[in-house]
């Protein structure tokens, strides 16, 4: 799936990187649990979750991840949307609950995908 | 080649920094993203634990031909109990942390998970030192 469609299935507005749009992913994690996602996330291109502040781009940065998507309306602020460009991450905010947005983009076919142990 | 942090205790939001800049460097020398990766995420919460817990301290990393070791030194509080720090789910960060994503117990065991060594020496009252390696071969 390309982001460009993620931003399309969530009416989603797009904070920060337009220009890479065009990038392919091919699964996804939700959490506001930054220490699950560094502890179980596995090649998650895309991180959907409710938090808004730095250490959720440093995450995502650590994991090689691509686009965050805020659920629930969350905006972070300007800096926290400058250092995610700086990381070439796009930045995505909708307005859908975490719940519904995870599912709308799985029955699109952005899955899980494995988890380490696994 | 040897790089060197002075990790902030009073700013979570630039917690991470040295993390990112290691990961930088990591990947000019051109390492495997695999081998970046595992080493960006132990550093990662080795430095949020330094803010979390410590309030900051000082990083030392060195790039050698076979390996990549971290050294993470603080004068906070020490830990009691090595073992039972160790455990998943253990923590004893503030209510405040868990807001910010942290504080799960996951740090000191994804630290031991994701590198090839890692010793702890701590002194309550003095601070601990965490040192972590990364096989590059």
């Amino acid at each position: 799936m390309k982001i460009r469609e993620i931003v399309e299935l969530l009416e989603a507005d797009v904070l920060c990187g337009a220009d890479r749009l065009e990038s392919e992913v091919h699964s996804a994690c939700g959490s506001d649990m930054m220490s699950d996602v560094l502890a179980f996330v596995k090649d998650q291109a895309v991180l959907l979750t409710g938090l808004v502040n730095a250490q959720v781009v440093r995450t995502a940065e650590m994991m090689d991840m691509r686009c965050i998507v805020f659920v629930r309306g969350k905006m972070p602020p300007p800096d926290v949307i400058e250092l995610a460009d700086d990381s070439g991450l796009v930045l995505l905010s909708c307005r859908e609950r975490m719940y519904v947005a995870c599912g709308r983009l799985y029955t699109h076919g952005l899955t899980g995908g494995g988890v380490v142990g696994e | 080649m040897t790089l060197h942090y002075d990790i902030d205790g009073e700013n979570f939001q630039t917690a991470g920094e040295a993390s990112a800049n290691v990961k930088k460097v990591l990947r000019q020398l051109g390492i495997s993203t695999d081998i970046i990766r595992r080493v960006a995420i132990a550093m990662y919460e080795g430095e949020i634990n330094m803010v979390i817990h410590a309030n900051g301290g000082v990083a030392d990393v060195a790039i050698t031909p076979d390996r990549i070791e971290m050294t993470l030194e603080d004068s906070g509080n020490g830990i009691p109990d090595i073992a039972l720090a160790m455990q998943e789910g253990y923590s004893t960060a503030p209510e405040n942390v868990h807001e910010l994503g942290f504080g799960a117990g996951m740090g000191l065991p994804n630290m031991k998970k994701y590198t090839d060594e890692m010793k702890i020496e701590s002194t309550v009252g003095v601070g601990t030192k965490v040192f972590m390696a990364v096989n590059l071969k």
